[in-house]
């Protein structure tokens, strides 16, 4: 109650220099500081951290420098080495599958089309399950004989492959999974994409005469470039990251034959080997950068210009 | 502004697009709905037919399960005994598995919201010199991957290694970038006037935050607890390797054992998996506009 009484006064009068602070201690810098400690201590300081570990022999307790011996086999050990170039593939294929089927599906579902809803709706749910529960699923549903997959094929008289037992055919048959339960992602950021272009452009068109294949070509696709940037990079950091998938369905097997740079740094840590783990981790790291780092610029850039 | 928009995946206001007031031809009808009819179809054996079998398996006994086949349950149905089952399959870890889930869920959402939205509320008001910095640590919070084996050793030498509490402050720290993102484009539509018109009515920064501002972000709050809850229950990699151990385990790490042990007992694994999907479903019927509304930020503003 009193400080009610008291207020006023305070207010009558402020001099220039106390409004002033008053007005800058409304956006306390002081609100950074809980965010900053949990993100130094648990994000930056292990992330600076892993540059000196990755150059060591490490048991957690004490650790030996060894220079650059955990990259060189990083980089000569070919089962290491392999799994490098997975990496690449997979990122790849499953953002580039996601731009053009998510594309596709865009157009698709913000046109006239039955059961619109139903469609937007099913194809965005696998994106909420569990990727452990899906990587099991589809693992039953690849099974070269007991599959549902290869039954059905046979009922059409297709010998359907060995999607997770053949070396050469498992990180492809984990891609098209991934790219299953991520299309929906896609699919909805370019709906959003699409939704926001000006629909006088498209009347314009046609005032032209343009058909809906030349509206496609000349206006939805490039002003759905933000779209087009958001997804690519959504799918490339995740491609290059992705570990849950793979170790759910194959463990990077058979062989090392679907081992990412993710399965490989988690084998590592499991067998003890906590500097090439470390050394992995940066491995990693300077990839997702040197890919992601120029695309962002590319396409942030081209959109500035345009 | 994006988040803002609202694209549901469920249109339930049906708006008749302009271009089908004209007359139907041939090429119209078939453009509509043929085409609708075969994507209805595709969309039912491409994403139907797994979650359909995911429910029918776990609604059989072992032997019809072990067949792996797509038909309804000839031998009865098995759903409740299957249920209860799982429930007690290695001293009720599932049950266990559920209640650290939740735990870890609310505790860390709950914290990830308020410090996040502290952050982003700061960074889009307070103009500084600093912001570039801080805005680029964010993008980096969201694209470096976590240096693995480096953060369990700062957690040994923080004691917080294989605790729960360790376990939410990493989920925390991990999450952050993302809800900063969210709640910065959103304090931008709130108008400044009112931070100055609440603080020359008294109120301090506290008061501010927490009583005028904080409840105008109700709807980006949502969006973000929807979308993160689901992250967070659904994550299995960080919980593997920051929180190992039978007592800690979470719903996705005691999915992950089961599939490499009960080899056998397929209805029991898909009931597994059944239950764990359950969460995301009841969150997606509920607030399917939120979380498209999180997950598609961005895509109109890159």
């Amino acid at each position: 109650m009193t400080s009610i009484a008291e207020r006023p006064r305070e207010k009558t009068a402020p001099s220039p220099r106390a409004k002033r602070k008053s007005m800058k201690s409304m956006y306390p810098t002081w609100f950074y500081i809980p965010s900053a400690v949990l993100y130094i201590v648990l994000f930056a300081v292990p992330t600076f951290a892993s540059f000196y570990f990755s150059l060591t022999r490490w048991t957690l307790f004490d650790s030996t420098f060894i220079g650059l011996d955990n990259f060189v086999t990083f980089f000569t050990e070919p089962m290491m080495f392999q799994s490098l170039i997975n990496t690449f593939i997979y990122a790849f294929l499953t953002s580039g599958a996601k731009v053009v089927l998510g594309l596709a599906l865009g157009v698709l579902l913000t046109g006239a089309i039955l059961g619109r809803g139903y469609l937007r709706s099913t194809i965005f749910f696998p994106v909420l399950v569990s990727t452990i529960g899906v990587g099991v699923t589809f693992k039953v549903l690849m099974d070269p004989f007991d599959g549902l997959i290869n039954k059905s094929l046979a009922a059409f008289g297709i010998d359907g492959p060995d999607w997770l037992t053949d070396p050469a055919l498992a990180i492809y048959s984990i891609a098209i999974v991934d790219i299953w339960k991520g299309v929906g992602i896609a699919t909805l950021i370019y709906i959003a994409g699409i939704v926001a272009i000006p629909q006088e452009y498209y009347e314009a068109a046609k005032v032209d005469g343009a058909g809906s294949w030349k509206n496609f070509w000349h206006i939805t696709l490039p002003l759905v470039r933000p779209a087009t940037a958001t997804v690519v990079l959504l799918s490339l950091i995740g491609g290059l990251r992705s570990f849950e998938l793979i170790w759910a369905m194959t463990r990077g097997g058979p062989g090392f034959s679907s081992d990412v740079i993710a399965s490989v740094v988690y084998k590592q840590y499991q067998a003890g080997f906590y500097g090439l783990s470390t050394a992995g981790t940066v491995v990693l790291f300077l990839v997702v950068a040197a890919i992601i780092i120029p695309i962002q610029y590319l396409l942030t850039r081209r959109q500035v210009e345009s | 502004m994006t988040l803002t928009r609202t694209i549901t995946t469920a249109d339930t206001k049906g708006r008749i697009p302009r271009a089908d007031r004209r007359p139907m031809t041939v090429r119209r009808f078939l453009r509509r709905y043929l085409l609708g009819i075969v994507a209805i179809l595709v969309s039912i054996v491409v994403f139907i037919v797994p979650f359909v079998f995911i429910f029918l398996t776990a609604a059989k006994n072992p032997q019809e399960s072990s067949l792996l086949e797509f038909s309804l349950p000839q031998q009865g149905w098995y759903l409740w005994e299957n249920f209860l089952t799982v429930l007690q399959t290695r001293d009720f870890i599932l049950v266990r598995a559920f209640v650290n889930s939740t735990i870890l869920t609310v505790a860390s959402v709950a914290i990830m919201v308020v410090l996040a939205a502290m952050v982003g509320y700061v960074l889009q008001r307070r103009k500084s010199r600093w912001n570039h910095l801080i805005n680029f640590f964010v993008l980096a919070g969201l694209i470096v991957p976590p240096a693995v084996v480096p953060t369990i050793w700062v957690m040994q030498g923080l004691g917080l290694f294989k605790t729960m509490p360790g376990m939410i402050l990493i989920e925390v720290t991990f999450g952050l970038s993302f809800c900063i993102l969210l709640f910065r484009a959103f304090v931008a539509t709130i108008p400044r006037e009112l931070d100055e018109a609440a603080t020359i009515d008294g109120a301090g920064p506290i008061r501010l935050f927490f009583r005028v501002v904080l409840p105008l972000l109700k709807p980006v709050v949502i969006t973000v607890i929807v979308v993160q809850a689901v992250a967070v229950f659904n994550d299995f990699t960080n919980p593997l390797y920051f929180l190992p151990g039978e007592a800690n385990a979470t719903v996705q790490v005691t999915l992950y054992s089961f599939s490499s042990q009960n080899l056998t007992e397929w209805n029991l694994l898909f009931m597994d998996i059944l239950l764990i999907t359950i969460p995301p479903l009841i969150m997606y019927i509920f607030f399917n506009r939120q979380i498209v509304a999180g997950m598609t930020s961005g895509a109109v503003k890159g």
